[in-house]
């Protein structure tokens, strides 16, 4: 694509001594690792909300739809509230991938993965509100034109509703592709890895034979532009016709002209609020904080930032318009928002979509870890809100006050949406330990104009194919701070110690006494010596040990590769504690 | 290297402007003096075969006045002895709009353009984006333009708020008196209010024009990036102000042409056309200067992200062309669906052809990646849109002013060859001002480096 000259001011976007071997360790690290206890927490908890949401989607099924709160005035409530919720979430993925590839913005390809990912998802939830509305799903196919003899009616091509059904499932289809095909370099190398020959078959049907030849590329690099290019009009097209559910209505508050672009940055807006609190916890699960940097959650706060603001300014122009029409019952519709009996959802929206997003003007708060955590979960409820608004208050009051009414939730309502959440976190969580969760070959492609390693031997005027001097500690920005552990000159690379040692523990020699680490069977008297020196004295450290870190041991120790796995050093030293 | 104004050009826009002049007086010359010559003026026209919509236009005047009393209520409030005294009035009014409407819609254009570059403009530089660079000193000379375009404009508001013309009908108190919905309206379309915006408007716009200017040109001479940063952050604020000014300036300046109307979407409609205007003569004045032997860094990747921009930005107008006429249509509410009512009627030609000339022919020529990157294809192509975007300002504007009874005649071309005239030679005299290249923007060695 562009030349890779970079202005020097543009600050790094892969951090740490990173060269190309080490992208792919890191990034395959957390698919040929075991999964650690908290993942399988989360994992559980989402599990069993997504049973829960299962059970009352089957009973909702098998009992009817009169289970929800709905009623004759208030007739689509919490369903449509969630659906429009998880389409719009899904936005950022393409964004992120197609509009920002359009853009040539390089950081994306540290996000992008996930956020498709989390597209993907989101919107199988959100495909999933229609076909329960149904009420019998099974006759979902009604809603394709098929000829007569199949069902009664012919689809109703005038209807919106129908619209969304197309752009919905294109938008599916186009992001599956578009996902997949940015997945296959990724596969491949995690099929060159694999050592077992189960993983070694998965994964190499997975990436569909890739072979890394320069046509494979050349292919890849233009159906990436093609696709991007068609998923662009798409991620407009799909906000836009399901705002046209509303706004093609005559119903005050929901036909309005400035519905299509404004539900548009309002799922770019929601969509980066919910890849902003899903990053921020794999990079630091994951050991990603040299890819997904503070940079990235800063631009994706500036990204939030813009996208709220556009949906503030279309608040503010629908009420200034509502009065400004003279049309009374766009005012009162209107009014009765900010101030009727649903005031509380009005201004919960309003503080977090409009007024949340404005503390990102501040470079303090936007480069704050948790403070992004915090406003991202913020927007994801006040864009909640936002749909719940729109549609309730909208509704709640008729043309006819006699019909005017309130909507409240019944445990089957809340239920589906909380076993929508656990559905959602079920696949993340899945996705997360079997794919690589950053496309590790875009970022190959950028590591010498943007990677630090490349970028500080450049600044120092050294060649580019310079490797960093394996033996002396090398200075990286990790959150734990081992870097001032003594360590001594054998040969060794101080991210792989620093990541080891963050793993299993340190171990202070003032402090506590060392263990005779020879009784282990496999450490003789020199290994221990060498472990001594990175800085492992007690069994309590080596029985923390995984395959991971037998890997960076032997990546640092460069001795008997494989042993101390064979040995299973970590279950004599557990042994050992007893 | 500093630009020359070739006198070529320098005499081109001194003709544009002194023939736009005549032909501006010409058209006001020629309106009617009372409601007699009035009529007699639309009955010559009528037989003539009148403008763009042929011999129909008779027999659909019975269907026109019935909707022209739906929209101007006001009218048939105020005159109430019948149909054909109020008519004969109304088009007296239609007809003295003519040449007015004509000034307002070229002024409106030109400016507009400026405004949308400054836009644009803004927009590079809060993205940081490192391509464009090397074109800030073109995009700064267009924006030259909004000063004396930004004056024009506001004088024009002025003489309407003075009752020179009748464009802004809700201007008028007696209209106001006998219309229940303007009455409500009045906290807001009020005069005083009307030009106290317009003033803060423009000079927001203009201040922050002015500002970057200055920076840009400081950093040149400076040896750290302070005035980058400085500079970095007046976009952003100015963009904060630009998303809440543009809105509101088209409601004020367009949307209460028709005083009853009201749409939500306009504001990012009228800005879509902007954008789109103001990037085409980035690119446009970029290929001339190029031809001329200046900014030969600028190499076809540059103008092939301009024309994608061309391409995109057609696209998106396209997109919120089609969501505002398609709710409204499909709702058909009596009060929205009026002005594409009136449009369709009367306009039928310039209202889908606008719509041909900046849609189908911008996504069907420049759809090509390899036309993108050639120079006189993009100016081509860069006069169409150019052109398919005044009509669009022209629908907006004139079914509201002159109604039926509109041309494409002498006062209309009299004010695009004046305010043309004046953008060419105001533009190109702000270019010969600095050199054509920024030279220590940090980010200019990734705009010489831009290939692909």
């Amino acid at each position: 694509m562009a030349s890779h000259y970079e202005a020097p001011i543009r600050r790094p976007l892969v951090l740490g001594d990173k060269g190309y071997h080490d992208v792919s360790v890191d990034i395959a690290r957390p698919v040929e690792g075991k999964a650690n206890k908290q993942w399988w927490i989360v994992f559980s908890i989402a599990l069993v909300a997504f049973l829960w949401g299962l059970g009352c989607i089957i009973y909702t099924i098998s009992t009817g739809i009169g289970v929800w709160g709905l009623n004759k005035t208030v007739n689509w409530a919490w369903d449509i509230t969630n659906f429009v919720w998880w389409v719009g979430i899904g936005h950022a993925g393409t964004l992120i991938s197609a509009v920002l590839l359009l853009f040539r913005q390089k950081w994306r390809m540290a996000i992008n993965r996930s956020a498709e990912a989390m597209t993907i998802f989101s919107v199988i939830q959100a495909g999933l509100f229609p076909i329960i509305h149904m009420g019998r799903p099974w006759l979902a196919y009604w809603v394709l034109p098929i000829p007569n003899q199949f069902g009664s009616l012919w689809v109703n091509f005038n209807s919106p509703l129908l619209w969304d059904v197309f752009a919905i499932s294109t938008y599916l289809s186009v992001s599956l592709v578009f996902w997949w095909t940015g997945l296959l370099p990724d596969f491949a190398m995690i099929r060159d890895r694999a050592v077992k020959p189960f993983q070694k078959k998965i994964y190499s049907l997975l990436s569909f034979g890739w072979t890394g030849r320069a046509k494979d590329w050349q292919r890849f690099e233009e159906v990436s532009l093609v696709l991007a290019g068609l998923a662009t009009p798409l991620v407009l097209s799909v906000h836009t016709i399901v705002s046209f559910d509303f706004a093609t209505s005559v119903i005050p508050g929901w036909h309005t002209t400035i519905f299509p672009p404004y539900f548009v940055a309002g799922a770019i807006f929601s969509g980066f609020a919910m890849v902003q609190t899903l990053l921020i916890i794999m990079r630091k699960v994951c050991n990603l904080e040299a890819y997904i940097t503070v940079q990235h959650i800063e631009l994706m706060n500036i990204v939030i930032m813009i996208t709220g603001s556009i949906v503030g300014c279309a608040y503010i122009t629908e009420l200034f318009i509502a009065w400004y029409s003279g049309v009374e019952y766009e005012q009162y519709a209107f009014l009765n928002r900010a101030t009727g009996p649903y005031w509380w959802a009005y201004w919960s929206m309003m503080t977090c979509n409009v007024f949340s997003p404005q503390f990102m003007w501040f470079k303090k708060l936007r480069t704050s870890i948790m403070f992004s955590f915090f406003i991202s979960i913020v927007v994801n409820i006040g864009m909640w809100f936002e749909r719940f608004v729109i549609i309730v208050t909208s509704l709640h009051r008729d043309y006819l006050p006699s019909s005017w009414t309130m909507f409240s939730p019944t445990f089957v309502d809340i239920g589906i949406f909380i076993g929508t959440i656990g559905f959602f976190f079920v696949l993340f969580l899945l996705y997360s330990r079997t794919f690589p969760v950053i496309a590790q070959a875009e970022v190959k492609s950028i590591l010498k104009s943007s990677g630090a390693r490349y970028k500080a031997l450049r600044e120092a005027g050294q060649p580019l194919y310079t490797m960093p001097a394996r033996g002396k500690i090398v200075e990286v920005e990790m959150d734990a701070g081992h870097a001032d552990e003594p360590l001594p000159e054998v040969a060794m690379a101080g991210v792989s110690i620093n990541r080891l040692l963050s793993s299993i523990g340190s171990f202070d020699t003032t402090k506590q006494t060392p263990d005779d680490l020879k009784k282990v069977k496999g450490i003789g008297p020199l290994m221990e010596k060498t472990l001594n020196k990175i800085g492992i004295f007690s069994f309590l450290q080596v029985s923390k040990m995984t395959t991971t870190e037998y890997d960076l041991l032997d990546s640092i120790t460069g001795s008997f590769p494989g042993r101390a796995q064979r040995d299973d050093w970590a279950g004599q030293a557990k042994k050992l504690i007893n | 290297m500093k630009y020359t104004f070739s006198n070529r050009l320098k005499i081109g826009s001194y003709i544009a402007m002194g023939l736009g002049l005549v032909m501006l007086i010409a058209g006001f010359m020629n309106t009617p003096a009372n409601v007699e010559e009035a009529k007699a003026m639309v009955a010559a026209a009528h037989s003539d075969g009148h403008g763009g919509h042929g011999g129909d236009a008779h027999a659909d005047q019975t269907n026109a006045m019935a909707s022209h009393d739906g929209e101007h209520a006001e009218e048939a409030a105020g005159h109430g002895e019948g149909h054909s005294a109020s008519h004969d009035e109304h088009v007296y009014h239609q007809l003295k709009n003519r040449p007015w409407s004509a000034l307002y819609v070229a002024a409106f254009f030109f400016f507009m353009i400026s405004l949308g570059t400054l836009a644009f403009y803004a927009v590079n530089r809060a993205a940081q984006a490192g391509w464009a660079p090397l074109l800030f000193r073109v995009m700064e000379g267009i924006t030259a333009y909004l000063v004396p375009g930004g004056i024009i404009v506001f004088v024009l508001l002025v003489l309407s708020v003075l009752h020179f013309n009748h464009m802004f009908t809700w201007m008028d108190a007696d209209v106001v008196a006998h219309d229940a919905l303007l009455q409500g309206k009045q906290g807001y379309l009020n005069p005083t209010f009307f030009l106290i915006r317009a003033a803060i408007f423009l000079g927001g716009w203009i201040a922050y024009r002015q500002i970057s200017r200055k920076l840009s040109l400081a950093q040149d001479k400076a040896d750290d990036d302070s005035n980058f940063k400085k500079n970095f952050r007046w976009s952003a604020g100015f963009l904060v102000f630009y998303l809440i000014s543009e809105s509101m300036m088209s409601w004020d300046w367009i949307m209460s042409l028709d005083p009853h109307w009201f749409s939500t979407l306009f504001g990012w409609y009228v800005f879509a056309s902007m954008f789109v205007s103001g990037i085409t003569v980035i690119a446009m004045v970029t290929i001339y200067l190029k031809s001329k032997g200046y900014l030969q860094e600028v190499n076809d990747s540059h103008i092939h992200d301009l024309a994608k921009f061309m391409f995109g930005i057609s696209i998106f107008w396209t997109y919120l062309w089609f969501s505002q006429f398609m709710l409204i249509w499909y709702a058909n509410i009596p009060e929205e669906v009026t002005y594409f009512v009136t449009r369709i009627e009367h306009y039928k030609l310039p209202f889908f052809g606008m719509l041909a000339l900046n849609f189908i022919f911008p996504l069907l020529v420049l759809m090509n990646s390899d036309y993108k990157r050639v120079n006189w294809f993009v100016i081509m192509t860069g006069i169409i849109i150019l052109f398919g975007h005044y009509m669009d300002v022209f629908n907006m504007v004139m079914p509201a002013t002159v109604g039926e009874n509109w041309h494409l005649g002498i006062p209309e071309i009299g004010g695009i060859l004046f305010f043309g005239g004046l953008f060419v030679f105001w533009t190109f005299t702000a270019l010969t001002k600095e050199e054509l290249m920024p030279k220590r923007n940090p980010f200019i060695e990734e705009s010489r480096h831009f290939h692909y």
